[in-house]
């Protein structure tokens, strides 16, 4: 990848959106160390975004984009779901292609770039809602650790479906009374972290997203694991203020509840992962 | 390829890379006697394919093994086995995404669960290619030979050919990528043949030489971005995001629905050429009695056809090569003589009988008769085509099956 391509075609740039031209000036491409640090001066890949004012997830995705070591070679998948929506504002390749099938797409991206671009990094990213990774989806998202896919998984765990209106989802806690649940969700929360464990998942962090410095260190470790390893898990609570009632500025509030309860931070490495992570710290990465 | 369009130098697999009209057309070829799963693995080793995901179901399991041995062989870039048909058709779309040439193969049930993908790679513009070794699909379990499943792919917005015997899988194999990834068409391609008929019995073909292969594909040249971060960030979805209520969007929308059949309707002059026309003409040109066949239907209607003129009675077979894009002028013209057109077919609903009379409507005065038709693993004697002929022509039948 060439750094021009982030230049804006000077015959072009007086019809070019002031976004993009910014996007030029600012965009911290080609810098390793970029950080949640740099997000009050820097873009950070996304101008706007269609989630709900507050929304945590939107702070989740400032966040990660801020944080990846190599936006300029990094491939994210999504999936459908309120996340879908943001897809098209961030200035990075990001693929949608159906509900659930993330990482089964992810996988195919991530081995033909092996094979094409043998001697250069491409990260691939997976950022999916917890139905789209831990229901529809669960049978790629597992297959995918199974098989040792070096990508990484973010799931944005709100525990519910949002997009389509508040349905119970296998996140949701038991007795939560959603849509489709009218007695109360009949079962317990999947333990999703804990899964990721046991399916050879070599970096895996449970958190909120209350604390942008962490979320960046969880990014830099699980892909700087998965790039060198194999698979990293993330599970990050994004509450969805709409359906649990909260208004748009109690997000910040909600999720710090989780970091003292449910959303306890919680981490796991294999010794080849902490291997990796001491090294990228020496180098002063992480 | 080169900048001046010729073509020289190796492929990743140490083969010669040759132009897809020597390969196909003027390479000098040997006869073999194999397989029509052995003859896929003797296309896909000429094809400078990057990637292959599989997943077992009969009668398309031996294929997806011999893909796997042609990675083992240095043949294929990228080889696995997915979780499932609907986790190996998303696989393979994130290795076309990524630049990939790619090739895949399913049957039956397979096909079905896997059936989200097949819009959502032509809404992508992904020249995936797809080895359909149609089969039965349940309930009851089967794994007898039927086409039922090429009813469903219709209306997904991929390309799909037909082929007849071994040898045009071959072929069509080779030309389907070369088809399928031209700039102006860029869409799936699914070749279909009818399992276990085709796939598992032998039959002597002729191939070119090993050491030859298509040009490898250049992913740069896709109408749509690729996904590899070599070139400015691209997005799948469209931009503006179509899910937005507005009419901006649902123009978009409804707009990029008509390019991608657009894209299947401009593949014709390509696939006439490198098919030799996307029909077949058989017997009689003059003929009265005219059956409209694709795939082993087709076979066993020219068999008919002899045995007819043992009675004297003309007849003619009209065998379609492409189902998308469909052939009417072709077709039309085929029969323009015709005062009864049979359909026959390995299938329950008739869809290829459904596919000419939407062809024909208002445009030929000829019957359209959508017999004889078997399903659930029977075969179609040339006897049963013949009887149905001559019943239709209101003649006596002589011999009785
Ligand atoms: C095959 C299929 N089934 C159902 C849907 C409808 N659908 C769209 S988004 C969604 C829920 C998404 O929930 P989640 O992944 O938790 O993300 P969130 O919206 O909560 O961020 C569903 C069920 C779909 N798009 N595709
Ligand atoms: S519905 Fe919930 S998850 Fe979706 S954008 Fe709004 S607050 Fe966020």
């Amino acid at each position: 990848m060439s750094f021009n391509i982030y230049k804006v075609n000077e015959e072009l740039r007086e019809f070019m959106p002031p976004e993009i031209l910014e996007l030029e000036e600012k965009a911290t491409w080609g810098n390793p160390k970029r950080g949640v640090m740099d997000l009050p001066y820097a873009k950070e890949l996304l101008e706007e975004h269609s989630l709900c004012a507050g929304c945590p997830e939107s702070d989740a995705f400032r966040y990660i984009l801020a944080s990846l070591p190599n936006p300029e070679d990094t491939i994210i998948v999504n999936s459908t779901g309120c996340t879908s929506l943001v897809f098209p504002h961030i200035a990075l390749h990001t693929v949608h292609s159906l509900f659930g099938n993330q990482n089964a797409v992810a996988s195919g991206i991530k081995r033909v770039l092996e094979y094409r671009f043998p001697n250069k990094v491409k990260d691939v990213v997976v950022l999916a809602g917890d139905g789209a990774t831990v229901d529809i989806g669960l049978d790629c998202t597992l297959q995918s650790f199974f098989r040792q896919e070096k990508i990484t998984t973010i799931c944005y765990d709100n525990e519910v479906y949002a997009n389509t209106g508040g349905q119970e989802s296998g996140l949701t806690v038991k007795g939560h009374v959603f849509k489709m649940a009218p007695k109360g969700k009949q079962w317990d929360k999947v333990p999703m972290w804990q899964l990721a464990i046991d399916s050879g998942c070599h970096y895996v962090v449970r958190m909120t997203v209350s604390s942008p410095r962490r979320v960046e260190q969880a990014v830099k470790k699980a892909i700087y694991v998965a790039r060198e390893v194999g698979p990293t898990y993330i599970h990050l609570y994004t509450p969805c203020i709409l359906e649990i009632g909260r208004n748009s500025d109690e997000g910040l509030e909600e999720m710090k509840l989780g970091d003292k309860e449910r959303f306890a931070f919680f981490e796991y490495m294999t010794p080849q992962a902490e291997e990796v992570i001491k090294r990228k710290k020496e180098e002063g990465l992480i | 390829m080169g900048n001046n369009g010729t073509y020289s130098g190796v492929n990743k697999s140490g083969q010669k890379i040759v132009s897809p009209d020597y390969l196909l057309f003027e390479a000098p070829r040997e006869k073999v006697f194999m397989t029509g799963s052995e003859a896929v693995k003797e296309a896909v080793k000429r094809a400078s394919v990057d990637a292959s995901v599989s997943y077992p179901i009969t009668p398309q399991s031996e294929a997806a093994h011999l893909i796997g041995e042609l990675w083992v062989e240095g043949y294929v870039g990228v080889y696995f086995r997915g979780e499932s048909e609907f986790g190996v058709m998303s696989e393979v779309a994130g290795c076309s995404m990524a630049g990939a040439r790619v090739i895949t193969t399913t049957s039956g049930p397979g096909t079905l669960r896997a059936m989200e993908n097949f819009p959502m790679w032509a809404g992508s513009r992904l020249p995936i290619q797809l080895v359909l070794m149609a089969r039965g699909v349940n309930a009851p379990l089967t794994i007898q030979p039927d086409n039922l499943e090429i009813s469903f792919l219709l209306d997904t917005g991929v390309m799909i050919w037909h082929a007849e015997n071994a040898q045009e899988l071959f072929d069509m194999i080779l030309a389907g990528f070369v088809v399928a990834e031209k700039t102006d068409v860029h869409v799936p391609i699914i070749t279909a043949i009818d399992g276990f008929f085709i796939s598992h019995t032998r039959e002597s073909i002729m191939i070119p030489p090993e050491d030859i292969a298509l040009p490898p594909y250049n992913p740069y040249t896709s109408p749509t971005p690729i996904i590899d971060a070599e070139i400015a960030p691209g997005r799948y979805i469209k931009d503006p995001f179509v899910m937005k209520s507005n009419y901006i969007s649902y123009a978009t929308h409804a707009s990029w629905q008509w390019e991608v059949r657009a894209a299947i309707e401009r593949s014709r002059p390509y696939a006439k050429h490198y098919l030799k026309g996307l029909i077949e003409e058989y017997g009689d040109p003059e003929a009265e009695l005219v059956f409209v066949a694709s795939g082993t239907a087709a076979s066993q209607a020219k068999e008919a056809t002899r045995m007819l003129l043992d009675e004297g009675i003309k007849a003619k077979v009209v065998k379609v090569k492409s189902i998308r894009p469909f052939p009417h002028q072709e077709l039309l013209e085929a029969t323009k003589n015709a005062k009864y057109i049979m359909v026959p077919e390995f299938n329950i609903v008739g869809w290829l009988e459904r596919e000419v009379r939407a062809a024909f409507y208002g445009k030929s005065n000829a019957t359209i008769i959508g017999t004889p038709r078997v399903a659930g693993g029977m075969t179609m004697p040339p006897e049963i085509i013949y009887k149905d002929a001559l019943k239709i022509l209101g003649k006596e039948v002589s011999y009785v099956l």
